[in-house]
């Protein structure tokens, strides 16, 4: 009985099924879960001595998955509802993070008026510049993919040459930086669209 | 002593020594489960490492899923163990305190409310009613071919986002009806967060994760009620318990 293996079978009867005479019902493979989700914010709640916060499980499940290295790990135990949660979703708050990085940075360049040349790198001799680099910022960047991308050669219009150092840098940075799933735009002037 | 904390499990009003009988080496921390008594109560204490329990350190503990998971696994088989035997008001988890006097205090002061909620659980246990969508009920044959333009990509999905919209309406208004008619058995009701597709391990989407206090003369019928939804063509009807009722065991002005 000590056994925690038993747990995973089914609830072991008690009085009142018993007493009912009732056909006992399986547990499914979810029970951890199911304690989980009692033990954690339910029963009596009284502050011991100790003081834990265990009333805010939502919070307990962000750090979890922060800390947890194996992400399946958490699935497996069922705590992985705040996938369903867009404010939580990293995805998200990547994307927005880094339109609003452009858009300030594009401010900045557009307020200095231009040579972005202030912070010259080894980085950026020899990779080839082009409006596409800038044009994200511009107009709502839909999609941080622009970060990912390699800038490509393809001259375009209206490109403003001065802006091109401090742009691609950033571009550069924050595709290093970025570990978010890299989709490619199926052309390379989306941010253009 | 002084390295240990008392950790509390639960707290009941007629317990006994043999109440706790098959409970060795069970417990949180090395300590076996044993009785606190003070004020016409009785706690269920453990002796558990206070180094683990020290504020900081269990915080991070509590980041360490598989700490987690067995201090919970034990916590609810020492509250659950008891419970099958008398009516207990399990404590959540991880509440614990210097030492015994600190419970026998915390028992004394709370006697009323400890008192109020063994009231309202006695006699009762709690079920639990999960729905999920059977998979590929009222779903669309996925198209065969492929989108050649991006509006066609685009319309077909919009397609099959309008009809899963629809197959989970549809679900989650059987889940309604369900919860109806459960809560028509039960004293009292709380609905959980439904819980995961990756955690359940199916591809069915939980519509409903309900708890229900159920007197034990009711469990048949609870029982056969779910029974009868065992062909339900859309939704899947899982039933959990009896549990000690964690889920109604809150103290009077909590929640």
């Amino acid at each position: 009985m000590s056994d925690p293996v038993r747990w995973t079978g089914s609830m072991p009867a008690t009085r009142q099924q018993q007493q009912a005479a009732s056909p006992q019902p399986r547990n499914s493979g979810t029970d951890l879960a199911d304690i989980l989700e009692r033990v954690l914010d339910k029963g009596i709640v009284i502050a011991g001595d100790i003081q834990i916060n265990l009333l805010d499980i939502e919070l307990l499940t962000i750090k979890l998955r922060l800390v947890v290295a194996s992400v399946d790990r958490a699935k497996e135990m069922g705590i992985d509802w705040w996938e369903r949660d867009p404010t939580l979703s990293s995805g998200h708050k990547e994307l927005e993070e880094e339109n609003r990085r452009l858009r300030e940075r594009l401010e900045t360049l557009e307020r200095r008026g231009l040579p972005g040349s202030d912070e010259d790198d080894a980085e950026l001799e020899g990779v080839p510049v082009d409006d596409d680099a800038l044009e994200p910022a511009d107009d709502e960047v839909e999609d941080a993919e622009v970060a990912d991308d390699e800038p490509d050669d393809e001259p375009d219009d209206g490109v403003e040459a001065e802006d091109e150092p401090d742009e691609a840098r950033a571009r550069r940075g924050n595709g290093a930086r970025r570990s978010a799933p890299r989709r490619r735009p199926a052309r390379r002037t989306e941010g253009r669209r | 002593m002084s390295d240990a904390l008392s950790y509390v499990y639960a707290v009941g009003r007629d317990l006994g020594d043999a109440d706790l009988e098959g409970l060795a080496g069970a417990g949180v921390g090395e300590g076996d489960p044993r009785l606190v008594v003070a004020g016409g109560l009785q706690a269920v204490v453990g002796d558990v490492p206070r180094e683990e329990f020290e504020a900081l350190s269990l915080d991070d503990r509590l980041e360490d899923l598989g700490w987690l998971a067995a201090t919970a696994r034990a916590h609810h088989h020492v509250v659950d163990t008891i419970g099958s035997r008398r009516t207990i008001a399990p404590l959540s988890l991880a509440t614990v305190y210097f030492d015994d006097d600190r419970v026998r205090t915390l028992l004394t002061d709370g006697a009323a409310a400890f008192t109020a909620v063994l009231d309202r659980l006695e006699g009762r246990a709690e079920w639990g009613v999960k729905v999920s969508m059977r998979s590929g009920g009222g779903r669309e044959q996925p198209g065969t071919e492929r989108p050649k333009t991006g509006a066609e990509y685009l319309r077909s999905r919009r397609q099959a986002l309008r009809e899963g919209d629809q197959a989970v309406a549809r679900a989650e208004a059987d889940a309604e009806e369900i919860d109806e008619a459960v809560r028509a058995l039960a004293v009292a009701s709380r609905r959980h967060r439904p819980q995961e597709q990756s955690l359940t391990g199916r591809s069915e989407r939980m519509v409903l994760n309900g708890a229900y206090l159920v007197d034990a003369g009711a469990a048949g019928q609870l029982t056969s009620l779910v029974g009868s939804w065992s062909e339900h063509p859309r939704v899947r009807v899982e039933l959990t318990g009896p549990w000690v009722p964690y889920s109604f065991a809150a103290l009077e002005g909590t929640s």
